[in-house]
């Protein structure tokens, strides 16, 4: 068995992050366990523009934003292990993990960091009916296809999902001379960043179709066409709206799911609404000393901020180890009002008198305009208050809240949204 | 008049900028719809001058990948970017590849360079080319 300090499942932008400021905060045992050839994840395959904005105040495209990273990295003693699988991990901190040069590998780590990421969720996921052909692909497989390996996935383009990779890949399968007939969504409106819509969809002419779904895919050997249907609120088709488009492929962004099937198996509970663990403030999971951050905890829109979450794990791995974490004597839950999607982190668990501000990251589950997020504590009486023009389903929200407001004989406390009034 | 309508994207709102100007000098004589001084500015280079950056891939020949990711340091004038992008598909370069190397001077005369994205090493016949870069070594096991 090898013995390491701290153990990062993953190395795309979150594993890489974590593990750095672990170093940085100490820590002389790493390693990074990535199932992938290459670090970077899947920065690797967005070659577009528009990361970094916030973390590092440039735009750099995402093998850019990875480079970084991996050349900070390639300065210190961090192990790392590429063509690397982890198959198990359980709760004693022991992975079992496989290579194609050393066979199967068993690792015992002082903490672990779920890096995982997240996939795709796919055709068969939104039960798209018709036939089987080729040609069918989720938006970030073509993505690959296309700026890793060299593979024009098709010519004439249905889109199905408004979500960023589906923008972005109406764009570049444009720009790489395909002709994309229209993207589809479901919901009333788009599910992407407003910046994605605009200089992906608008620039190049492309229809955002709203409140339409693909109701049937039609082909033998390959895609012909798909037909087209309107939606209802509830997401269901109207009969008799239904129009053919002749096409030879179809992509999916249908949204992302957090790949925790690592976490599953080691009986970690999964929050509903993210799809990723529970964790608490420094984004440790049920288990003490397993962590989670990046997508495989939610899906975030940007990975600036995923930087910055892989960093709050990275730096309490490392107090982890060291022994240096003061542990409530009861975590504060944080509940959440019906019109919040959810809230990350789901409990408060330390003390920490240094810190100023506990950041959370929220989605809500609608549009909503001139409102006003608000915490209160157990007896409804509210600590604090954030205006917000606008918030929409696809751009997640980071509120910071003064530690100080947290009472040594805190339970819970709950976040709403209202109206602003005038 | 003719008029212009621009969707903001430097924020969620998404405000919708109208912009009313004269064809012969150009001016602009109306401009309403922004929320801010950021959403004016980014209003009146979209109508004056709308550009993008072009994010793309070249071939690669011996490299330990088949693609490089390449951007133009600034923004291509929209009524370029089919153009540019006919330019560089007929671009290959030779591994190895820094990221920030300058793949193509001056593209179509705009005076703007196309830029390497990212590190790309000669194939060497290793299938796991990240061990052999310093500090990644993966520890041999007994």
């Amino acid at each position: 068995m090898i013995d390491y300090d701290l153990v990062v499942v993953g190395g795309g932008p979150a594993g890489l992050a974590a593990a750095l400021e672990a170093k940085k905060n100490g820590i002389e045992r790493i390693l990074i366990l990535e199932r992938d050839k290459y670090l970077g994840g899947i920065l690797q395959q967005c070659i577009h523009n528009g990361f970094g904005l916030l973390y590092f105040k440039e735009e750099l495209t995402g093998p850019e934003y990875a480079d970084r990273f991996i050349k900070k990295l390639s300065g210190t003693n961090i192990d790392v292990k590429t063509g690397t699988m982890v198959v198990r991990i359980n709760r004693k901190k022991e992975i079992t993990a496989l290579n194609s040069k050393e066979g199967l590998l068993f690792i015992k780590a002082g903490a672990v960091i779920l890096a995982m990421g997240c996939r795709e969720r796919t055709r068969e996921a939104v039960r798209i009916p018709g036939d089987r052909p080729a040609g069918i692909f989720t938006a970030g497989t073509a993505q690959r296809y296309l700026n890793l390996e060299g593979y024009m996935p098709g010519k004439e383009v249905v889109i199905l999902g408004s979500g960023d990779i589906g923008l972005i890949m109406a764009r570049r399968m444009t720009l790489e001379g395909a002709d994309v007939k229209a993207v589809l969504e479901i919901m009333p409106f788009s599910s992407g960043l407003m910046r994605n819509k605009v200089q992906c969809l608008d620039d190049f002419g492309i229809p955002l179709l709203l409140k339409h779904t693909i109701s049937r895919i039609n082909g033998k050997d390959r895609v012909e066409s798909v037909i087209i249907s309107k939606a209802d609120e509830n997401m269901s088709v109207i009969t008799g709206t239904e129009k053919e488009i002749p096409c030879d492929t179809v992509l999916f962004s249908v949204g992302l799911i957090p790949e925790n099937e690592l976490s599953r198996e080691m009986g970690l509970s999964l929050d509903k609404a993210t799809g990723g663990p529970v964790v608490n403030e420094l984004r440790e999971t049920e288990v003490r000393g397993i962590f989670a951050c990046g997508n495989v905890l939610h899906v975030h829109d940007l990975v600036d901020y995923v930087s910055e979450e892989s960093e709050i794990a990275g730096r309490a791995a490392a107090a982890y180890i060291r022994d240096g974490l003061e542990r409530r004597e009861r975590e504060i839950i944080v509940e959440r009002a019906e019109n919040i999607n959810y809230i990350i982190p789901q409990k408060i668990s330390f003390i920490d008198r240094e810190r100023e501000m506990i950041k959370f990251f929220m989605r809500v589950k609608r549009p909503e305009e001139d409102v006003r997020i608000s915490i209160a504590d157990g007896e409804n009486k509210k600590l604090a208050s954030y205006k917000r023009d606008l918030l929409t389903p696809g751009e997640m929200l980071v509120i910071n809240f003064p530690e100080k407001l947290i009472k040594d004989n805190t339970e819970k406390i709950k976040m709403f949204i209202e109206k602003e009034r005038r | 008049m003719p008029g212009k309508d621009i969707i903001c994207i430097l924020c969620p709102r998404g405000c919708r900028i109208k912009i009313d100007y004269n064809v012969d000098n150009s001016s602009v004589s109306n401009i309403t719809g922004y929320g801010c001084q950021k959403g004016l500015d980014y209003g009146l280079e979209e109508l004056h001058n709308p550009s993008r950056i072009i994010t793309t891939t070249v071939r690669v020949k011996n490299g330990e990948l088949p693609l490089l990711p390449v951007k133009t340091e600034r923004g291509i004038p929209k009524d370029l970017i089919f153009p540019v992008m006919k330019e560089i598909s007929n671009i290959e370069v030779e591994a190895p590849v820094r990221i920030g190397q300058i793949i193509k001077r001056n593209l179509l005369n705009t005076g703007i360079d196309l830029i390497a994205g990212r590190d790309i090493l000669k194939y060497n016949g290793d299938e796991f080319p990240d061990k052999k870069k310093k500090g990644a070594e993966a520890p041999v096991i007994e």
